[in-house]
C-alpha cells in the first residue's frame, strides 16, 4: 500500500512537471506580454524596467528554470496585475469560497443525483422516469448562466430572505450552490440511471431475489452497491472542477471565489496567476483521482491498490 | 408418493411491442417428493419461464400468467402476493442458474450471500448466521469454510461458485430446488463434481429438484422422471428409463439421436435436427414440431394431439401414437 502511494507520488510529480511545462510553453507563444498594452503606450523606460522587474527580459529557459525553482518551495510568485497581493495570497483568498461552493453544490449533487437515476431506473418508461429525466436534461443542456439569472428572476426576487448576489452570510450561498450543482447533479442522474438499469438485468439480482429478500433490500443491498461504481469514476474531475470555482457562476452572483481567477488571467496576460491558477488546479485534480482510485477499493472488492498488472 | 408440487395448465406470456409470446402454452405436470424431474429441450422452449414462474421470479409485466395453476403444497402459487411470494422463495423453494461467474454479488462477502435469506426467514443474530454460512460451506465440500465465508465471489473458482450458490438454496433447507442448467457453464470435471453434490444433499435434506437442462447425458445420471418440452408445449414424459430406452415422440428420438456416443464411429456426421422452433408470436394451432417431423400427417398440421398413455407414467403427445394413426399413416403422409 505505502509502496503504491509513493509510486502514485512520483507520478504525481511528472503529471505536474509535464502541465507546468506545456502551460509555460503555450502562454509564452501567445503575442504579447502582461505589460503590452495595445491601447496606451507606456514610456519605454518604464517597460523596460517593469520586464526586468518580473524577469521577462531573461531568455525563455531562464525563466522556466527560475519558476520550477520558486514552484518548488511553494512560492507561486508576485501577481503582474495586482499590486497588492501575491498569487499565494489569492489563491489563498479565493479557494476557500470557492470551494465552500463546490462542496455544498457537491453534497446536494451527490443526495439528488444518484437518487433521481435510480428511480427513472426501477421505474423505466413510466412517469418517474420522464419527470427525472426531463429534469437530467435541463441540467446538462442549459448554460449556467441561463440558469444563475434563472435562479435570480425566479427564486431571489421572490423570496425575500434570498439574496440576489454577494457574499459574506451563509445565505449568500444558496443560489450559487444550486446553480453550480445541477450540472453534475444530472451527468450523475443519468449516468446512475443506465448503471443502474445494467445492473438490475444481472444474475446475481436474480439470485438475491430467489432468496425471498425484500424488494427494498434487493436493491439497496445489491443493486445500489454496484451501479454506484460510475458515479464514483466521474467524481474525482467532478469534484476538483466544483472546487477550484466557476467562472461564470462567480461573476453572476459577484463572489470573490477562484473560479474568475481562470479567465481573467488569461486576458490580463498575467503570466504567474495563469500559471499559479493551471497548477494549483492541476494539484487538486491529482489529489482527488487518488481519492476516487482509494473510494474505488473500498466499494468494488475486486479492485486492489497494487502495481500488478499496471 | 405424495405430491409436492403440482403443474395444472400452466400459460405464461409476455407482452411485447410487437404482440403477446405465448412462451409457456397450457402444461401439466407434477413432482413428487424426494424426487428429481428433468425438464429438456432446446433453448427458447420455455424451460427457464416455467423454472422462474414457479419462483414467480419474471418481470411482471411483460410476463403474465395467462392461466392455469401453480400448486406447491395444495397452495396456487400464481394468487400469491409479493410478500406472500417472499416467504416461499428461498425458504421453501430455492434456485440454482446457470452461470455461477455472474450470478453471485461481486460486492458482497459469500457467507453473507449464503445467509442472507435466512436470516430473514428465520431470524437469525449474525453470529449463529456465521456458523451456519461455515456449516453450509463445509457440507458442499468448500475447503476452509472459516476463511472462505469472508472472501468474495471473484477470490472463487466457477466450481466452487457453483457449490456456493448450492450452499446458498440449499441452507434453508428448502423442499424444493429448481436447478435451471447448474452445470452448463462448468467444465465436464467439474459438472460430474456438481452433480454428484446434488445427489448427496438431496439424500441428506430430501429435497425435490427440478433440473432444467439440455444435456440429456446429466438426465440420465440424475434423475427419475424426464419431460421433454418443445415451444412452450409438453411432448412427452416418462421416467428415465422409458424416454431412453423407448422414446414414443419423433422429437424425443431426434434428440436421443443428436447426443454423441462412445461407440460411434468417427467419421460420421453428428445428428442435427433441421430447421428451428416454431415462432412463438404466431404459435402453430396444431403440433409445434410439425415443421421439422419427418413423420408429419395432414393431422398434425391443424390438431395438437391429445396425451397418449403408454405406461401409468409415460405418456407422449403424437398422432403416430393414436390408436387411429396405424391405418391413416399408410395413406396420407406428407
Amino acid at each position: 500500500m505505502s509502496k503504491y502511494f509513493l509510486k502514485r507520488l512520483a507520478m504525481a510529480v511528472v503529471t505536474l512537471l509535464a502541465i507546468i511545462t506545456i502551460t509555460f510553453i503555450l502562454m509564452h507563444s501567445v503575442p504579447g506580454d502582461p505589460f503590452a498594452n495595445e491601447n496606451k503606450r507606456m514610456p519605454e523606460a518604464v517597460y523596460q524596467n517593469l520586464m526586468k522587474k518580473y524577469g521577462l527580459d531573461k531568455p525563455y529557459s531562464h525563466q522556466y528554470i527560475m519558476y520550477l525553482k520558486n514552484i518548488a518551495r511553494g512560492d507561486f510568485g508576485e501577481s503582474m496585475k495586482s499590486n497588492t497581493e501575491t498569487v499565494n495570497e489569492m489563491i489563498a483568498r479565493g479557494f476557500p469560497v470557492s470551494a465552500q461552493l463546490g462542496l455544498q453544490a457537491l453534497i446536494i449533487a451527490l443526495i439528488f443525483g444518484p437518487v433521481l437515476g435510480a428511480i427513472a431506473a426501477l421505474y423505466q418508461n413510466k412517469l418517474p422516469d420522464y419527470i427525472s429525466m426531463i429534469i437530467s436534461i435541463i441540467g446538462v443542456s442549459v448554460p449556467s448562466f441561463v440558469m444563475g439569472s434563472f435562479l435570480i428572476q425566479f427564486i431571489a426576487r421572490n423570496v425575500d430572505w434570498i439574496p440576489i448576489g454577494g457574499w459574506g452570510e451563509w445565505k449568500h450561498t444558496i443560489l450559487p450552490s444550486f446553480a453550480l450543482a445541477l450540472m453534475p447533479l444530472a451527468q450523475m442522474a443519468r449516468l446512475m440511471r443506465s448503471s443502474m438499469l445494467e445492473i438490475i438485468g444481472q444474475d446475481y439480482i436474480k439470485t438475491a431475489k430467489s432468496k425471498g429478500i425484500s424488494r427494498t433490500a434487493v436493491i439497496m443491498k445489491h443493486a445500489v452497491r454496484n451501479a454506484i461504481l460510475p458515479i464514483i469514476s466521474i467524481l474525482g474531475t467532478t469534484i476538483s472542477n466544483l472546487l477550484v470555482g466557476s467562472f461564470v457562476i462567480e461573476k453572476i452572483f459577484g463572489i470573490p471565489g477562484l473560479g474568475m481567477f481562470f479567465t481573467t488571467s488569461i486576458y490580463n496576460r498575467d503570466y504567474t496567476l495563469i500559471m499559479g491558477v493551471t497548477v494549483f488546479y492541476a494539484i487538486v485534480l491529482i489529489a482527488m483521482l487518488l481519492l476516487v482510485d482509494i473510494a474505488y477499493t473500498l466499494i468494488d472488492p475486486r479492485i486492489r491498490l497494487t502495481e500488478e498488472g499496471r | 408418493m405424495e405430491k409436492l408440487l403440482e403443474v395444472k395448465d400452466l400459460a405464461v406470456s409476455f407482452q411485447t411491442f410487437f404482440g403477446e409470446v405465448e412462451a409457456v402454452r397450457g402444461i401439466s405436470f407434477h413432482v413428487d417428493k424426494k424426487e428429481t424431474v428433468a425438464i429438456v429441450g432446446e433453448s427458447g422452449c420455455g424451460k427457464s419461464v416455467t423454472a422462474n414462474s414457479i419462483m414467480q421470479l419474471l418481470p411482471m409485466p411483460p410476463a403474465f400468467y395467462k392461466h392455469g395453476q401453480i400448486l406447491f403444497n395444495g397452495e396456487d402459487i400464481v394468487q400469491k402476493s409479493e410478500k406472500e411470494m417472499q416467504k416461499i422463495r428461498g425458504n421453501q423453494i430455492s434456485m440454482i442458474f446457470q452461470d455461477p461467474m455472474t450470478s453471485l454479488n461481486p460486492t458482497m462477502k459469500v457467507g453473507k450471500q449464503i445467509v442472507e435469506g435466512l436470516i430473514k426467514h428465520q431470524n437469525l443474530s449474525s453470529q449463529e448466521a456465521e456458523k451456519k454460512a461455515i456449516e453450509m460451506l463445509d457440507l458442499v465440500s468448500v475447503p476452509q469454510p472459516e476463511k472462505r465465508i469472508k472472501q468474495y465471489p471473484h477470490e472463487f473458482s466457477g466450481g466452487m461458485r457453483q457449490r456456493v450458490m448450492i450452499a446458498l438454496a440449499m441452507v434453508s433447507h428448502p423442499k424444493l430446488l429448481i436447478a435451471d442448467e447448474p452445470t452448463t457453464a462448468l467444465d465436464v470435471t467439474v459438472q460430474a463434481q456438481i452433480l454428484d453434490l446434488m445427489k448427496d444433499i438431496q439424500d441428506k435434506f430430501g429435497t425435490s429438484i427440478i433440473l432444467i437442462t439440455h444435456d440429456l447425458g446429466v438426465v440420465a445420471d440424475m434423475c427419475d422422471r424426464v419431460i421433454v418440452m418443445y415451444a412452450g408445449q409438453l411432448l412427452e414424459e416418462g421416467k428415465v428409463d422409458e424416454i431412453f430406452k423407448n422414446p414414443k415422440h419423433p422429437y424425443t428420438r431426434k434428440l436421443l439421436g443428436s447426443v454423441p456416443r462412445l461407440d460411434m464411429d468417427r467419421s460420421e456426421t453428428l445428428y442435427s435436427i433441421e430447421g428451428t422452433p416454431p415462432d412463438l408470436y404466431i404459435p402453430p394451432k396444431g403440433c409445434p414440431f410439425f415443421d421439422r417431423c419427418d413423420q408429419a400427417m395432414v393431422v398434425c398440421k391443424g390438431h395438437m394431439p391429445e396425451r397418449e398413455y403408454h405406461t401409468d407414467s409415460h405418456y407422449s403427445c403424437c398422432w403416430l401414437n393414436h390408436p387411429m394413426a396405424k391405418k391413416a399413416a399408410e395413406g396420407s403422409e406428407i
